[in-house]
């Protein structure tokens, strides 16, 4: 999934002062799952904003609706279309995409983001999402024992891990990022594959990745 | 590695041939656009190391251009190895630079990953990591032996036009310290099998350890592929041994040599002590063709420590770097000649 955090409240509140009423729009998938902007949080940010407005005396009306998914036409009912006409502006709590969507589907409103999206992760446990995926474009896991290099090393090393892997840690965040070159070699190991490591991995090829120019996908058979 | 034909023709090149230990040592180039302190930190080794490594915005932090810093080093009677990171620049980038380096006289080249731009003094950079160090070896010896670009194309101006490829001798690290300790023998192994000629090594404390990997080196020939030039770096404090220790990933400092600096009345000179026994350790150990002295900021002490080591005065060699630069521009010609005549000056000759 996409995984994104909220920004600081008080960078939300700085685009809600500058207008009398907003709609704060959640997004049902990626953002409810990583809990960050689902119908609970669009609830709770709400009720910040209100209470908040309240003690400084600024004068916001706060509406809330969560649509299924903000980066699908589809899901931007009539309903939806009717809150966002009667608010001067909208905060969106989807992803980046949602945003644009939104924007997109709004065109005389201001969109507002309330989210920084971080990464395409995983729960690793309750409370704690991790990168997994760096959408290169040409996907390399079938060499590296299922852990991706390119993701998951802070230097994206093809080749084997750098000087600063240390008791499976990277140097680059020991408390909370483990070496992607420790875990494949011990995978590798693990498999018998270790032999295949030793192969020189060549130039990998960026242009399918964001380097290349922003990415469209067209399949022509699935097209109506 | 007794292939008549020099790949480079560069004085390291030419002493690790002959099969003497070769010394290098690390120049680190200033926080500024100053070059009074390159040339004087290439005045403590002129005559008194083989080549001097330029290091490349080492630590992620700025600093002067590694083949800036490298010719000023050149005027001064210094042959250079410029450091090539891969976190700062693109395949475009460093394909452009190696051509500018050779094209002023520059032969040496030591490839390196890079460290992360998070220790630096500028966190907030984006990092580039087009390619790792292997590939960047592969890349420059493509570059020399097969004389084309990374895209494929020969390394001239036109097709009619004569191939001008960058000759040069490249080098590698190795740190034999990191994890996983199995691997790392492996990824020595892929920097030869990329076409690594040399190898300069994370500085060496532990020396169980490092003997341990020599003895893999060996195991898989390795040694008789790569020459293999030792990393030193003399301790000058205690303190500076404890943030060894704990701070610098991919690094053990042994309690044994803790205690003896904390133990002695005069913890650099008993520092100095500790590295020139490490020296004549280092090159005892069958596979090792040198040392690789970095003084972090104290190249200064390096002519001592190599004198009490041992490897002073340095051998003379034909001197590849005037012939290298003669076809090169006027200005630079001239300046390099002067050189010369002080080098042959300062360095004793042998044999």
């Amino acid at each position: 999934m996409i995984v994104a955090e909220q920004k600081p409240f008080e960078d939300i509140y700085s685009y809600a002062k500058r207008h009398r009423r907003v709609l704060l729009l959640g997004c049902g998938t990626c953002v409810t799952v990583c809990m960050a902007g689902g119908e609970k949080e669009v609830g709770i940010l709400a009720s910040l904003v209100r209470l908040a407005a309240r003690e400084r005396n600024d004068d916001i009306t706060v509406d809330e609706h969560t649509i299924t998914r903000q980066c699908d036409a589809e899901f931007f009912d009539e309903t939806t279309a009717r809150k966002a006409a009667d608010a001067e502006a909208v905060i969106s709590m989807g992803c980046g995409v949602g945003v644009q969507f939104c924007a997109q589907r709004f065109p005389d409103k201001i969109v507002y983001p309330a989210l920084n999206t971080k990464f395409y992760g995983a729960t690793i446990e309750q409370g704690v999402w991790a990168e997994r995926c760096a959408g290169c474009g040409e996907c390399v896991l079938a060499d590296f024992g299922g852990i991706c290099p390119v993701a998951r090393c802070s230097k994206s090393l093809l080749n084997g891990p750098c000087g600063g892997s240390q008791d499976g840690r990277c140097e680059v965040d020991p408390e909370r990022v483990e070496c992607a070159w420790q875990l494949i070699y011990e995978r590798m190991e693990a498999m018998g594959r270790l032999e295949e490591l030793e192969k020189i991995q060549p130039f990998k090829d960026w242009s399918q990745h964001r380097d290349g120019g922003p990415r469209t996908i067209t399949r022509e058979e699935v097209r109506l | 590695m007794n292939t008549t034909m020099l790949k480079a023709g560069s004085r390291l090149e030419r002493i690790l041939r002959s099969g003497r230990p070769v010394v290098t040592a690390e120049l680190g180039p200033p926080k500024s656009a100053d070059t009074d302190l390159i040339r004087r930190k290439a005045g403590y080794l002129r005559g008194v190391v083989d080549a001097a490594n330029i290091t490349d915005n080492q630590t992620a932090i700025v600093r002067m251009s590694s083949i800036g810093a490298a010719l000023i080093a050149m005027q001064e009677g210094l042959e250079p190895v410029i450091q090539i990171t891969c976190r700062d620049r693109n395949r475009l980038a460093v394909q452009s630079d190696v051509l500018g380096a050779y094209a002023l006289g520059i032969r040496n080249v030591l490839c390196l990953t890079g460290d992360h731009q998070k220790f630096g003094n500028h966190p907030a950079a984006k990092n580039v990591f087009d390619m790792d160090s292997i590939q960047l070896v592969a890349m420059l010896r493509a570059m020399r032996d097969e004389k084309v670009f990374a895209c494929g194309d020969e390394i001239r101006n036109s097709k009619k036009a004569p191939v001008v490829e960058p000759r040069m001798f490249i080098g590698a690290a190795a740190n034999p310290f990191g994890d996983p300790f199995p691997f790392r023998v492996a990824r020595l192994a892929k920097k030869v099998n990329a076409g690594a000629d040399f190898i300069q090594t994370q500085c060496i404390y532990d020396m169980k350890r490092f003997r341990q990997w020599m003895q893999q080196v060996c195991d898989r020939g390795l040694h008789e592929r790569v020459y293999i030039l030792a990393g030193i770096t003399p301790l000058k404090s205690l303190r500076m041994a404890e943030h060894m220790r704990d701070n610098v990933a991919g690094l053990t400092v042994p309690e044994e040599i803790i205690e003896r600096l904390r133990g002695a009345e005069n913890a650099a000179e008993e520092g100095e002590r500790i590295a020139v026994e490490q020296i004549q350790e280092l090159l005892q150990i069958p596979g090792v063709h040198g040392v690789h002295i970095m003084a972090i900021e104290s190249e200064h002490i390096v002519p001592d420590l190599l004198k009490k080591a041992g490897l002073l005065p340095r051998p003379v060699v034909a001197d590849p770097l005037h012939d290298a630069v003669t076809s090169g521009p006027e200005m630079l010609r001239d300046s390099v000649s002067g050189v010369a005549e002080n080098r042959n000056r300062a360095a004793q000759p042998v044999g």
